[in-house]
């Protein structure tokens, strides 16, 4: 259904504009290739899940696209901006947001205060100086805030939320930049059953906006948002395609399930 | 020509400086591989470290009295005794100060940075309260005094000889245990996994304790040897610790050959120096040069290049 | 979180009149000229301290080579004023009338190029911040765009102290060596050795340091404090919402370095001299004592602890000299392994609880919310 939402979109396949083009990318660590050879597409409004075993590179994957880690050869475009060559914070500012595998949000802060710290302005020394709380700055908090499901928590000290809105704080501090990628990092590890459908449902909504990448070992989650899945293993891609599609190839169910 | 030397003066005496480097390099890596083991292996700043040194030199130093008055017959070969009591006093007394106080501060090491200086500040008076504050020299053995001339000009002083082959012995058995030993090995994995290495079964909190203690314990070596080329006083310690930091940081704090490099070219740099220049003004361009290499290379000369 | 009216919440207007008051009226009329210059003295150390809250505290940069900072600033101050008391007339004994006497002494027969600037007073002023500033840009773009922090950032700020200080001592035709730039007698022929000066210099000073406390208090209360509390929690979940972390680092690490400077320029001008041994290793880390003791997220207590800290030193050290270093060796070791926040964690935990519930009926339950919230400990 999404594949034929998509081609409706852009009519010739060749001529199709990726939002992320990844090509040949590989990252060696003293000889180990933890990404081997990797290239990788992703459309605009897309949701791509990665999942593949412990170690297969994934979090490698989106440390190379957001800047954390160096590739070692092998191009990153996003849009028409080579990655590879920008600074973390530039990349940011090209439009890609990144969250990680554990929340990493500021616990001595309270929820308001870390969405504010998120939001896009003032962000160079002299800009943070004079940055005043106006109400653009609140009507957005706010915004963000009840999208992900922490209105009522707005004054509350991030360190005593629970783990799920923790994961949902750091979604919400991407948000409130309006990235065009969106980059997870297992995103519902540790939530309950309710919080992990009320971030799938979380997810749909926001992606008339954006395009996201998603790691995650969840299954049925995976099944819930997946617009086309990525399988990766030791550093390759194994298979790709729709989420039957890669349940049924037998290369993935060998490495999944058996030796 | 060479100035007012001839050539063969001028390598004799590069020659003669280069050795009075070497001797630099030895009290360098002593000093050094102690930290490097505290530093390197286990992230605590240990600022009372020249402390401990100077603890192992008052050991000798009383040694060296105690000898030379109730058993003359041995004074030949009180050096070995000194040494191994150095190392037990600077080994109990790493043991006990990493219960009373490194082992709450793991988790902060720039209090540990702190608490440690507060602690060198107690023990430098504790020196000056009980030894004195005058500086002590040991009485050195017959077999040790004179030297080996080995060109005419060339003399090399037999305690220089022989503290530089107590740095290599040291060296190879640091080395042994940490990298060629189970209890190294133990070390390791506490060191890089604390819960893993707990959950099979290595009694973490032991290991932190004993390996403080041995980095403490060569440090008490290093003072004894130490008696041998300088006199002992109590605030010599503090003399030497910002340049071994700095040894230990310059060669990449977790590899042992790296120290032992980074100490070679620090001292070697600044006993060439002193040659053309003031001491001070050889201090502080090596030094300078240390920092500034360590600004374009803050993980030091030797290390790897890590998966995050 | 706490109620703000204007840059301070309620309970930090009670503390800063409680300051002010101290400061200017009750030093003032109880103390006699010595001492009142000796308080002036230990404040300028507070400008230090409270620089240190700001990017130790805040930024969770621990710097122990502060006392570059601080003597770059004092220096600067001191070789304007060398010069002015260097008058031909005044050194027509020297071989070189109009040089300093030190220069004189070891064989300098000019003065050098670097000492031109400071025979006027505005570039002085100038300098007195610009160089130090400069000197914290250059070792901050450095290691904080390469990442280098923690402990490898203090051990290379204090080794940067150990070299200026042996560069320093070395060069005593240049700087005076060992003994420092001694002798200082006037400012643009206003004698500073007089008790009036000694006073109006005090008031000077701490007006400098309620505007230092200000300007403090801004950067805390701005966005920009907020940041450093997130780049000292989570660095990398700054740096990727688009934040080039090291640019604040350096900020604040200037900041921290321009305080400094103001507190080395007025201690020149109150204490009359300038020597290495507010430079080095030592007396570097002993500001980072000042801080602690003070309590290193508190711009007051960095105040009161290079107050009370510098007090006891003198008591200490004229009375009993040998217990003093075990004294200062324990601070050290008691403010890191009991009180982490130190007099304004004590008295924000222990103290203020129990005198809000004495006049607890008079103030009614707001005040008491606010202590009870996380954020008044700062």
């Amino acid at each position: 259904m999404n594949a034929a939402i998509l081609a409706n979109q852009v009519p010739d396949p060749l001529q199709k504009e990726f939002i992320l083009t990844v090509e040949r990318l590989t990252v060696s660590f003293d000889g180990f290739k933890a990404v081997n050879d990797l290239s990788l597409y992703v459309d605009e409004h897309e949701i791509r899940v990665i999942i593949g075993p412990n170690g297969a590179g994934k979090t490698t994957v989106l440390d190379l696209i957001c800047g954390r880690t160096k590739a070692t050869e092998g191009t990153i475009k996003f849009r028409d901006k080579e990655l590879t060559t920008m600074r973390e914070h530039e990349i940011v500012h090209a439009g890609v947001g990144r969250k990680f595998q554990n929340p990493s949000i500021y616990e001595e802060l309270t929820v308001f205060e870390n969405l504010e710290l998120s939001f896009p302005r003032g962000r160079s020394v002299f800009g943070a100086l004079a940055f005043r709380r106006d109400a653009e700055v609140r009507d957005k908090i706010e915004e963000i805030a009840s999208l992900v499901f922490l209105k009522d928590s707005l004054q509350t000290e991030a360190a005593i939320l629970s783990h799920g809105q923790k994961q949902w704080l750091e979604i919400g501090m991407l948000l409130i930049q309006s990235p065009e990628l969106l980059m997870l990092d297992e995103p519902v590890a540790g939530m309950s059953v309710a919080e992990r459908l009320k971030t799938a449902e979380l997810l749909n909504n926001i992606i008339h906006n954006q395009s996201v990448i998603v790691i995650e070992h969840d299954m049925k989650f995976v099944e819930d948002i997946a617009h086309r899945v990525t399988v990766m293993h030791q550093g390759k891609i194994l298979s790709e395609g729709s989420m039957d599609h890669v349940k049924h190839d037998p290369k993935v169910v060998e490495v999944y399930l058996g030796h | 020509m060479i100035g007012d030397y001839t050539i063969g003066e001028f390598t004799s005496i590069l020659a003669m400086q280069g050795f009075a480097g070497l001797i630099l390099f030895s009290v360098f890596v002593l000093m050094a591989l102690g930290l490097a083991i505290i530093f390197g292996q286990m992230g605590v700043i240990n600022m009372a470290h020249g402390e401990f040194m100077i603890l192992g030199a008052y050991v000798t130093y009383f040694c060296s009295q105690f000898f030379s008055a109730y058993l003359p017959g041995l004074f030949s070969i009180y050096f070995f005794i000194a040494m191994a009591l150095a190392f037990c006093a600077s080994f109990g007394l790493g043991i006990l100060v990493e219960w009373g106080m490194i082992r709450f501060l793991y988790k902060r090491p720039l209090d540990t940075l702190l608490a440690t200086w507060g602690l060198s500040l107690i023990l430098q008076q504790f020196y000056r309260s009980v030894f004195g504050a005058r500086e002590v020299g040991v009485t050195l053995p017959e077999w040790m005094l004179g030297a080996v001339n080995l060109t005419d000009i060339i003399e090399i002083p037999i305690n220089g000889l022989f503290v530089m082959g107590l740095t290599i012995i040291i060296t190879v058995a640091v080395y042994l245990i940490m990298f060629r030993s189970g209890w190294g090995k133990q070390v390791r994995a506490v060191m890089q996994n604390r819960v893993m290495a707990g959950a099979v079964g290595i009694n973490t909190k032991m290991v932190d304790r004993i390996t403080f203690g041995l980095g403490c314990g060569i440090a008490g070596i290093a003072g004894s040897a130490f008696t041998m080329i300088g006199s002992t006083g109590p605030t010599a310690g503090q003399l030497y610790i910002v340049d071994t930091f700095l040894v230990v940081v310059f060669g990449g704090a977790a590899s042992l050959l790296g120290t032992i490099a980074s100490a070679f070219t620090i001292s070697q740099a600044q006993s060439t120096m002193e040659f053309f220049m003031s001491g001070s003004m050889a201090k502080v361009l090596t030094l300078l040069t240390v920092v500034g290499i360590l600004m374009l290379r803050p993980q030091g000369l030797f290390t790897l290049n890590i998966r995050r | 979180m706490t109620k703000r009216f204007g840059p301070f919440a309620g309970r930090e207007w009670i503390a800063l009149l409680i300051l002010g008051l101290l400061l200017f009226v009750v030093f003032p009329t109880t103390l006699d000229v010595f001492r009142l210059n000796l308080v002036g003295k230990y404040l300028t150390y507070a400008f230090v301290a409270m620089g240190l809250v700001l990017c130790w505290g805040y930024g969770g940069i621990l710097s122990l080579g502060q006392g570059v900072f601080f003597g770059l600033g004092g220096y600067c101050m001191a070789m304007f004023l060398k010069l002015e008391a260097s008058t031909p007339e005044a050194t027509k004994i020297q071989s070189t009338p109009g040089i300093p006497d030190f220069m004189d002494w070891n064989q300098v027969t000019a003065l050098p190029w670097w000492w031109e600037p400071f025979h006027s007073l505005p570039l002085t002023l100038i300098l007195v911040i610009a160089v130090p500033v400069f000197f914290a840009f250059v070792i901050g773009l450095a290691m904080f765009k390469r990442r280098v922090g923690g402990v490898y950032f203090a051990i290379i700020t204090q080794a940067i102290a150990a070299i200026l200080t042996i560069l320093i001592i070395g060069q005593q035709g240049y700087t005076g060596g060992v003994n420092g730039i001694t002798d200082l007698r006037t400012l643009l022929g206003w004698d500073i050795r007089t008790d009036d000066a000694k006073f109006v210099l005090y008031f000077v000073n701490g007006g400098l340091l309620i505007a230092c406390l200000l300007i403090g208090q801004g950067i805390r209360i701005s966005k920009f404090g907020r940041l450093m509390i997130a780049i000292r929690d989570k660095e990398d979940r700054v740096r990727f919402s688009g934040y080039d972390v090291a640019n604040f680092k350096i900020f604040i690490f200037c900041m921290a370095a321009a305080f400094s400077a103001i507190g080395g320029a007025m201690f020149a001008l109150q204490v009359g001299f300038m020597s290495p041994s507010f430079v080095g290793i030592v007396p570097s880390i002993e500001m980072v004592i000042f801080c602690a003791v003070g309590g290193r997220l508190s711009l007051f207590g960095a105040i009161y602890g290079a107050l009370l800290v510098n007090a006891a030193k003198t008591t200490f050290s004229e009375s009993f000299p040998e217990l003093w270093l075990f004294a200062m060796g324990g601070l050290f070791i008691a403010v890191v392994m009991a009180f982490p926040n130190g007099l304004a964690g004590v008295l924000h935990k222990h103290i203020e609880p129990r005198i809000y519930r004495l006049f607890g009926g008079l103030r009614g339950s707001g005040t008491t919310g606010a202590v009870s919230s996380p954020h008044a400990a700062e």
